[in-house]
């Protein structure tokens, strides 16, 4: 293998990538449109509105009156645990416990959840018995933090897929390939370079995204910045291989076009991108853990949201290189240059 | 010892024996040109001589041995339809292509052979077809091979484009270097080759050098009369025979023919008197034209 040819041929696709202004344009303003649209439609809601979670019934008669509370939304919550993660990550603002002996949790960090605690209290003037207080901690994040990670995650995988999917077939299509292989370039080293120049592309394309975003989102970031390097590094690099994989043999467009699309858009669903899978069909959670963009999006949101570090992310980075070699190994042993 | 040596191939696709028992030598320093009309051949022949296609049966030896490894690297290929990466300027695309050899030859000389000067920052998207077929040749030659393989260079060329491109290939043989050429413009074949094939339904039906050949096959001239001339179309003059839509008889005594047309009170207004062309050699050898089938 001569890293020679590798990287001729990398500086020949990053110069078709990054002199293509129309593809290069959209490949940076579409994933910051999103970011910044998620901002948009999420943040300009009702300012004056508590959200108050409510475990139990909420026909219920343990706490009639402040249920009646104009101006707070009152929202079922099935899992406590997840409705105190909720709370400790600002997303409600309150959360009562009506099932048993009526208790309620408030962050003492929020001071939306001060207020909607005195207006509990007010409402239970006249109660026979006060809800019991706990209190968890934690810091802010709105939607659109909570989104960011999966909207980059969700970049890397377009980017990887057609970026290195599409364009092989289209190299082969048009006589690219061919021409290719009547030299000594051998398809291990093609491959090679498609690769680390989707790397790059990737790497680039999802600092500047990042940077860009957080410049006017001011988004939070708890982990380490290399973790989260490492964590879209080990996806991009399993999601290349699947695009290589899906490439390999293909000869029309429109099918790798179709092939990509019925890869990519279960995952986007599925992998808990824009929404959470708690509470959905068990074997939707269940197919989700298989999708290597889950993992992504779950580390990464691990790393930004709440400071993971690299051990607590290890085996989602180890799933996704494991996946990557497996997927590789394939694509290498059924590529056809024709 | 041939250079190339070509042994019985045959390649057959589902429903096609595309080649059926090819064999010939190519000597070195020679033009050797596979003619015949599309779908005759002449280009999978030629994909298994570059390597790029594998046959099912028979030999190729370079050199007197198998082909191996290093066999890519002294071959240059021009193919018949190529595509090279978008976004990329012609002097982009011959250093990405030189890159790939151990052995290069130097940029100016190439540029110089295949007259790019002009057009090195030019995106190769941009260029003419004859420009491209020009980079596309520089392409072939970025390793100085011994041996090039040209796949129909100048199909869909204007006339001129055509004959400048042929100037540019005299060049590469006054190098000393070994041309493979496939190609269904008989008069390319008459200016360039050495030596030819006729090939057709993946067989070769004639091989030798195109003089010889014709000298072999044809007396000095073809008088020729459309068949609409003639009074009598199912009546020819006599030694005349039918090709195509033409009334034409091969013969060294252009005075007797004419006087055989006067006879039988053909108008001549249409009359045409030629020597004998590689196209007129294959219509004789196959039935059917160059371009017909």
């Amino acid at each position: 293998m001569s890293l020679k040819r590798i990287l001729a041929v990398v500086a020949a696709r990053n110069r078709e990538f990054y002199r293509d202004k129309a593809g290069l344009g959209w490949n940076i303003v579409m994933p910051a449109i999103m970011v910044l649209g998620f901002a948009f439609i999420f943040s300009s809601p009702d300012e004056s509105l508590y959200k108050v979670g409510v475990l139990g019934s909420v026909t219920g008669d343990t706490a009639p009156a402040f249920l009646r509370t104009p101006h707070i939304q009152f929202i079922a919550q099935d899992d406590e645990v997840g409705a105190i993660d909720k709370l400790r990550h600002h997303r409600i603002d309150l959360l009562l416990d009506l099932r048993a002996m009526p208790r309620y949790w408030v962050n003492e960090l929020s001071a939306r959840g001060f207020v909607a605690e005195r207006l509990l209290w007010q409402s239970q003037t006249n109660a026979p018995q006060a809800p019991q207080r706990e209190t968890v901690s934690g810091r802010a994040v709105r939607y659109v933090d909570w989104v960011v990670p999966g909207v980059l995650a969700m970049n890397v995988m377009f980017s990887s897929l057609w970026g290195v999917g599409w364009v092989i077939v289209r190299y082969r299509k048009n006589g690219v390939l061919r021409r290719l292989r009547a030299t000594p370039l051998s398809a291990g080293e093609f491959l090679v370079a498609q690769i680390i120049s989707r790397l790059l592309v990737v790497s680039s394309v999802t600092v500047l995204v990042f940077a860009g975003t957080n410049a006017l989102l001011d988004f939070p970031m708890r982990g380490s910045y290399l973790t989260l390097g490492l964590v879209f590094l080990a996806g991009a690099i399993a999601l290349v291989s699947l695009g290589l994989t899906v490439s390999a043999r293909v000869r029309s467009e429109e099918l790798a076009d179709g092939l990509l699309n019925l890869i990519s858009w279960p995952m986007m669903i599925l992998s808990g991108v824009w929404f959470s899978l708690e509470g959905t069909n068990i074997w939707a959670q269940r197919i989700a853990e298989l999708l290597p963009l889950t993992h992504m999006v779950d580390a990464a949101r691990r790393v930004m949201l709440d400071g993971a570090g690299l051990q607590e992310v290890a085996f989602d980075i180890g799933i996704l290189l494991v996946l990557g070699v497996v997927l590789l190994t394939l694509s290498a042993r059924a590529f056809r240059w024709q | 010892m041939p250079l190339l040596q070509v042994e019985n191939l045959v390649k057959t696709y589902p429903g096609v024996r595309a080649v059926d028992g090819i064999g010939f030598t190519v000597a070195e320093g020679s033009c050797f040109g596979l003619l015949g009309p599309n779908g005759a051949g002449k280009t999978t022949t030629l994909e298994i001589l570059e390597g790029i296609t594998g046959a099912d049966s028979g030999h190729v030896l370079y050199r007197g041995a198998p082909r191996d490894d290093s066999y890519r690297a002294v071959v240059g290929i021009q193919f018949q339809h190529t595509a090279l990466q978008d976004f990329q300027t012609v002097h982009e695309a011959l250093r990405l292509f030189a890159s790939f050899y151990p052995r290069q030859r130097p940029m100016s000389e190439l540029v110089q052979l295949c007259n790019l000067g002009e057009l090195l920052d030019r995106d190769t998207r941009a260029l003419s077809g004859g420009q491209r077929q020009r980079l596309l040749l520089a392409i072939a030659l970025v390793n100085d091979p011994d041996l090039v393989f040209l796949d129909e260079p100048t199909t869909g060329l204007d006339p001129q484009s055509r004959r400048n491109f042929w100037r540019l290939i005299e060049g590469v043989k006054q190098e000393g270097k070994t041309v493979l050429l496939t190609t269904h413009y008989m008069e390319e074949a008459s200016v360039l080759c050495d030596e030819i094939a006729v090939i057709d339904r993946g067989r070769i039906i004639e091989r030798g050098a195109p003089q010889r050949l014709l000298a072999q096959h044809f007396p000095r001239a073809l008088v020729r009369v459309p068949l609409s001339a003639l009074p009598d179309p199912g009546r020819l003059p006599p030694g005349f025979e039918v090709r195509g839509g033409d009334a034409v008889a091969a013969t060294d005594d252009i005075d007797q023919a004419l006087a055989q047309l006067r006879q039988l009170q053909v108008a001549l207004d249409e009359l045409a008197i030629s020597t004998p062309t590689l196209d007129d050699l294959f219509l004789k050898l196959t039935g059917h034209g160059l371009r017909e089938s």
